[in-house]
């Protein structure tokens, strides 16, 4: 089993779409689709962002970093939320991702989320960080 | 049409394609077919056709857009072409085969729009996986028969994965399927939910596959691994769908319970080399806490259905106490004594008063636990298997008589069928004098 992240990218485009969408409407959409994923077991993590406008970015380009209100470069592509799931091969979290009720115009890209245990379990801030999973329960 | 992006459609690529669908959508497509043909052993024999067409088909023009709709599609229309052979003999069929093929003319090749609304009823999809998981545990199967099944129709594994996880052979395998389905055609057995009457005793069989599913993932019987994960994973999901199915259900939230909590042991079980790691020498810091979380949870749904636990949920509440506890001698072993009193009673078997035993040798001391190992070998109950001499060993060592432990343990070792497991006992007997 492998853990695969679902980025949800938005574009113009989708995010009108998903405005002129009644919220109630919205809810049951995705609600379903997530009801989906618990029942067949794979499901592990989900969560969805806030308006991109009301981002900051940080930028460290320069000598120190500069700090910019608003969205991520271009409007288009812009990360919207993920899914984290638990799937057997790569395949499976592609079939999976094909069923997200996403808006037309919108990207999802999958990409595995590789486990604390592929790391040098040796390194002292490895032993660190999965002592700070298993007191908050993420391993 | 063509989904891969990078390069042309291959047998492999398409192979992974049908194997991600089968996975998740298996049950779901036997399920329908079944209702809608109110026969299982052709359900699936028309849905491995599929697959075996979807194989060859998307391997040429790729994975199509609908891949679901396509093998759903494809399946049914093998269902009306057997239909429409038995025709010639009965008339019942000819009027099968004229229901399931109503629509194919309007809505044409395997578009959603054709089998999905044909077959696909939403309101319907549970009561028809429900009914595949009865079917598949149905009493007349053997038990072996019953394992293979539920993880090829409901789990969507292919003959080499389930012949992989028992270590049997693929043939073997095969013919186990086929034998079942035939056993079912030939016993009657009805695609739906069982009765209301039977409804509690053949969930027992159910949740009883799903276990030894389990096991064999959690304590391979055979062979040179102790753990197969993969397989046990498989249990996991299945339970994970089936208390998705059945709410209100407290052994099926405890069943789950038990798995979870198991499984929250998997990494510390083994060593470097694959050596079986006793509890008691286990890394406690390797458990999965995320595993012991969602354990924990399900037992306590389990709990709050105000029912009681069973057999199931008073083993994952034992397994709780040990996931929770820092250390073995931290352990609320008290406690674990009176859920395995309870078990006990429920459930009763000697492997239970066995596991009181060791619960008693660390809450009171291992003369009590000597005494209740030693009516075990007077009542004979347990004679062939290796856990009693093993246990026995163990209490002779803390009480200070090698000399017997190690007679004890080299005799455990001598009827242990696991490498991993009996290489353990011949270190432990090696190493008193």
């Amino acid at each position: 089993m492998a853990k695969y992240m679902l980025i949800m990218r938005g574009t113009d485009e989708s995010v009108a779409k998903m405005m002129d969408t009644p919220f109630e409407q919205m809810l049951e959409l995705m609600g379903r689709f997530n009801e989906e994923l618990i029942r067949a077991g794979v499901l592990v993590a989900a969560e969805g962002l806030d308006d991109p406008s009301q981002g900051v970015v940080v930028d460290f380009g320069g000598e120190t970093p500069v700090v910019t209100d608003g969205p991520y470069g271009e409007t288009k592509e812009l990360f919207g939320g993920y899914y984290i799931i638990d799937v057997a091969s790569k395949e499976e979290a592609v079939e999976w991702a094909k069923r997200i009720p996403a808006m037309a115009g919108s990207k999802c890209e999958i990409r595995r989320v590789p486990g604390i245990d592929e790391f040098p379990q040796d390194n002292e801030w490895v032993v660190m960080e999965r002592a700070w999973r298993e007191r908050t329960g993420q391993l | 049409m063509v989904e891969a992006s990078d390069g042309p459609p291959s047998a492999e690529s398409a192979r992974r394609a049908v194997e991600a669908v089968w996975r998740i959508e298996s049950a779901r497509i036997v399920g329908a077919l079944a209702r809608h043909t109110g026969d299982f052993a052709l359900a699936e024999d028309v849905a491995q056709e599929a697959v075996a067409e979807a194989l060859v088909t998307w391997s040429r023009d790729g994975a199509p857009a609908n891949p679901v709709g396509w093998l759903l599609t494809t399946a049914r229309r093998r269902a009306i072409d057997s239909f429409r052979r038995r025709s010639a003999l009965d008339e019942r069929y000819a009027a099968l085969a004229g229901q399931l093929g109503e629509g194919e003319a309007s809505s044409g090749a395997a578009s959603r729009s054709g089998a999905d609304d044909l077959l696909w009823d939403p309101d319907r999809v549970d009561d028809d996986i429900l009914a595949l998981m009865f079917v598949a545990c149905h009493p007349v199967l053997s038990p072996e028969a019953r394992v293979a099944l539920t993880l090829r129709v409901v789990g969507g594994l292919g003959s080499e994965e389930i012949a992989r996880a028992f270590l049997v052979p693929v043939p073997t395998v095969q013919a186990r399927i086929t034998r079942a389905k035939k056993t079912i055609a030939a016993a009657g057995v009805p695609f739906e939910l069982p009765p209301a009457e039977d409804r509690r005793e053949r969930l027992g069989g159910v949740l009883s596959v799903l276990y030894v599913i389990f096991t064999e993932g959690s304590t391979a019987t055979a062979g040179d691994r102790l753990l197969r994960p993969d397989v046990a994973y498989e249990a996991i999901r299945l339970a994970r769908m089936l208390t998705a199915l059945l709410p209100d259900q407290p052994e099926v939230h405890g069943l789950l319970a038990l798995f979870e909590l198991t499984a929250a042991r998997f990494p510390a079980r083994t060593g470097p080399d694959g050596e079986a790691v006793l509890l008691e020498d286990q890394d406690r810091r390797l458990w999965d806490r995320s595993a012991i979380r969602r354990g924990q949870a399900a037992l306590g749904r389990a709990s709050m259905l105000g029912r009681g636990l069973g057999p199931y949920g008073l083993q994952a509440s034992i397994a709780a106490c040990h996931a929770s506890a820092p250390s073995v001698p931290a352990t609320d072993w008290e406690r674990v004594v009176l859920l395995y009193e309870a078990l006990g009673r429920v459930a009763p078997s000697p492997v239970v008063e066995l596991n009181r035993a060791v619960a008693v040798a660390m809450a009171q001391g291992p003369l009590e636990a000597l005494s209740l190992v030693d009516e075990l070998v007077a009542s004979d109950r347990l004679s062939g298997s290796y856990l009693l001499p093993s246990v026995r060993g163990e209490l002779l060592i803390r009480l200070g008589r090698p000399a017997e432990a190690r007679a004890e343990l080299e005799l455990a070792a001598r009827l242990c069928r696991n490498a991993r497991e009996r290489s353990v006992l011949l270190r432990k007997a090696a190493g008193l004098e």
